[in-house]
């Protein structure tokens, strides 16, 4: 402890700054002594900026996707046969003679034929404005089956009239909407993914680390066998050997359990070294002399010490799980319409020359990029401040 | 000391190479019904009647009747005493045959590809290391995290499309039209140069980003070292007090993790090749799959699984080599 050389100050005299600071110091670091571990934790995560936005827009998407059905303008198999490859309409506040309107409209589109190509295009028809209202009446739904209802959170007074705000694909079906609807999907398989990944490994780490012996030796083993087989390959190859006659939920379970299957390593090694270490901690020892059970020491020792690293672990491997599934299902061998996750939608953007003409089929694919970066960042700044005594 | 620890670990290798080679023969087994039903079903799609006798013949020439012990042993037998892996229903040829034919080119641009990340990413790393907290520093950390973020075939398709929109030249394919198909000629060999960049450039974006990632960090581990900041103190010059040891220890992670750089490379030229249409194992390994070609398939993965498993003692035996504390055994990972 310090001793303040001008503590004693004449009276109505105001401390200088300097001496205010300092007791802001001693308060922060008495504050540091007695904080918690999770709470050291968040102060670290606070530092990283690029993680404190990363996690609010995470949680935005996240949202979005769970509210997809009424977010979304219209239902993801719905059809408008006469927009075909439509592309995105604009969105006005002005119209062609200079006419504001606070409310955003969009205009009709007709389809043309160019006498030369015969490639058809579209047209907006700038007869009619067309508003974007709030809580339209359109497509039925089923919200989670809860209860249906067909009132959508934006969309256009006039229903006959689409609302294309990525455009459409070959079937005239909203990109948008579909997008959505896939974020749900595709989200979801990464979240559960992640939980038989971390079932598994933690069950195989924890008893590798725990144990010991000749089942450390043999997970241990088991852990190099998986690594030395490219992983690609080996989802493709096990993606294409589950039944083609499977419902859409077993072929979402089938593909969350192969990824799980192979992505357990790098976990069970995480948990296995953090066990190990923590293992020979006096603490465990003390607790073990005092007669504590396998599981009691488990579940109250071992488990908060490498909680964080788990988290770190979590974090880093759901989007790895996310991108694995957009590839293969673009590849046509994961989920299969009409289920629609980001890969399955970007499987009509599969040659350039379809893209070339209809870019807007590549909207999908920023939906995978936004997600993945922001579970990157976010992960980032976990990892940074999992060990908060560093 | 070198010998005997390049002797140990190829001893280790034998027990690997066996469960590996059982794990493929099961991806074989797996899909439902087997490939004589397959093959059997699309000859009779074709308006080809196929006899029972027939039939027959194939059942007991593949032994698909017997026990999966029984068949993978005939299966080992004849990949180590015949080379022979198997038939390609779908091409009609034996699968030694058409990996051969496309093994290469992969091998070559995964080999590049590995090159081109080493090249870009240690620099960048090291510098980055440097100047911490810098613009650069920061600009390549953003440019890093993009490049993890955006899936290779995406990265593929957008180069594809943007220089399809802007100058009308497809970059699809390893060769112009007049050479496909031809025999291989240094000609040939000229006319692929150019356009090998290209899946070169797009499978390392991410393992690029990776490596950046690791190198920085390991060098600024090091760089705090009490060693450094002594011969800081006595007046080494930046410049050797940084190459001298710091950056050795640093790129040691360049060499030991060739063991998984290298299925991930091969793993991404696979989707990429698919994307831009190379004659590599890529559509070739595609293509098995949807017909449930498994022989193919799985011998494609039982040879790229052996690979991986070369490259990986190959990066030990290197590391030893480089680092004596390894090779006495006295650093555990």
């Amino acid at each position: 402890m310090k001793i303040e050389p001008n503590k004693q100050q004449m009276p109505g005299v105001t401390p200088p700054p300097e001496n205010k600071e300092k007791k802001d110091e001693m308060k922060q670091e008495e504050n540091y002594q007695v904080a918690t571990q999770w709470q050291l934790i968040w102060w670290k995560f606070k530092k990283h900026k690029a993680a404190m936005i990363a996690g609010p827009l995470l949680l935005l998407l996240i949202f979005i996707a769970i509210l997809s059905p009424f977010i979304s303008p219209t239902t993801p198999g719905e059809r408008w046969s006469d927009y075909r490859y439509a592309p995105p309409q604009k969105i006005h506040f002005y119209d062609s003679d200079g006419g504001f309107s606070f409310r955003p409209f969009v205009y009709d589109m007709e389809q043309v034929t160019d006498p030369q190509t015969f490639r058809r295009t579209f047209e907006p028809d700038t007869s009619e404005r067309h508003y974007i209202q709030f809580f339209t009446r359109g497509e039925t739904y089923s919200f989670y089956g809860l209860f249906e209802t067909n009132i959508h959170l934006f969309g256009l007074e006039d229903s006959s009239v689409p609302l294309f705000l990525m455009g459409s694909d070959q079937l005239g079906r909203d990109v948008f909407t579909r997008a959505l609807y896939a974020s749900r999907v595709s989200l979801s398989f990464g979240f559960v993914g992640i939980i038989f990944t971390l079932i598994i490994g933690l069950v195989l780490g924890g008893i590798s680390g725990y144990i010991g012996g000749r089942i450390d030796t043999a997970i241990q083993r088991l852990i190099d066998l998986i690594l030395c087989i490219p992983t690609i390959p080996l989802w493709m190859a096990l993606a294409a050997s589950l039944p083609r006659d499977w419902s859409s939920i077993q072929m979402y379970l089938g593909m969350v359990l192969i990824f799980s299957a192979i992505g357990w390593t790098e976990l069970a090694r995480v948990i296995r070294g953090k066990v190990l270490s923590l293992r020979e901690e006096d603490f465990i020892m003390a607790a073990r002399l005092s007669g504590a059970t396998n599981s009691r020491i488990i579940g109250k020792h071992l488990l908060p010490g490498f909680a964080s690293y788990i988290i770190v672990s979590v974090t880093i491997t759901i989007p790895t799980v996310i991108l694995g599934e957009t590839a293969l299902s673009f590849l046509g061998l994961g989920l299969q319409p009409p289920v629609v996750s980001w890969g399955v939608l970007l499987q009509s953007a599969q040659s350039f020359e379809s893209l070339a003409h209809h870019p807007w089929l590549l909207w999908p694919a920023a939906f995978v990029v936004y997600a993945v970066l922001m579970f990157n960042f976010l992960g980032d700044g976990i990892r940074d401040a999992a060990d908060p005594y560093k | 000391m070198l010998l005997k620890f390049i002797g140990y670990r190829l001893l280790q290798l034998i027990p690997l190479l066996f469960v590996v080679s059982i794990l493929v023969f099961f991806v074989i087994q797996l899909p439902p019904g087997d490939f004589i039903t397959t093959y059997v079903s699309e000859l009779e799609n074709a308006g080809i009647a196929v006899s029972e006798s027939h039939i027959q013949h194939l059942r007991d020439r593949y032994g698909l009747d017997q026990p999966f012990f029984v068949q993978y042993a005939s299966w080992v037998q004849n990949i180590i005493f015949h080379g022979d892996l198997g038939r390609s229903f779908n091409w009609a040829a034996p699968v030694s045959e058409v990996i051969s034919g496309r093994i290469g080119i992969t091998m070559l641009i995964a080999s590049l590809t590995l090159l081109f990340t080493w090249a870009v990413a240690l620099p960048i790393g090291i510098f980055s290391a440097v100047r911490q907290y810098s613009v650069f520093d920061y600009i390549f950390t953003f440019i890093g995290f993009i490049g993890l973020a955006i899936p290779n075939f995406l990265i593929a398709l957008i180069i594809l499309f943007a220089v399809f929109t802007t100058t009308g030249v497809s970059l699809t394919g390893l060769f112009s039209p007049e050479f496909i198909g031809e025999p291989w000629s240094f000609a040939k060999f000229l006319d692929m140069l150019p356009r090998l960049w290209l899946p070169v450039v797009v499978v390392g974006t991410a393992s690029t980003a990776a490596l950046i990632r690791v190198t920085r960090a390991m060098l600024l581990d090091e760089l705090q070292k009490q060693y450094v900041i002594t011969a800081r103190a006595k007046g080494v010059s930046e410049k050797k007090l940084l190459f001298k040891y710091p950056v050795r220890v640093a790129i040691n992670p360049l060499i030991s993790t060739i063991g998984w750089t290298l299925p991930t490379i091969i793993g991404g030229e696979i989707i990429v090749s698919i994307v831009l249409n190379l004659p590599t194992t890529g559509p070739m390994l595609l293509r098995a799959l949807e017909f449930q070609d498994m022989y193919l398939a799985g011998g494609f993965l039982l040879i790229i699984s052996v690979l991986t498993v070369i490259g990986t003692l190959i990066s030990d035996i290197l590391l030893a080599w480089l680092d004596p504390r390894i090779r006495f055994g006295g650093v555990e990972e």
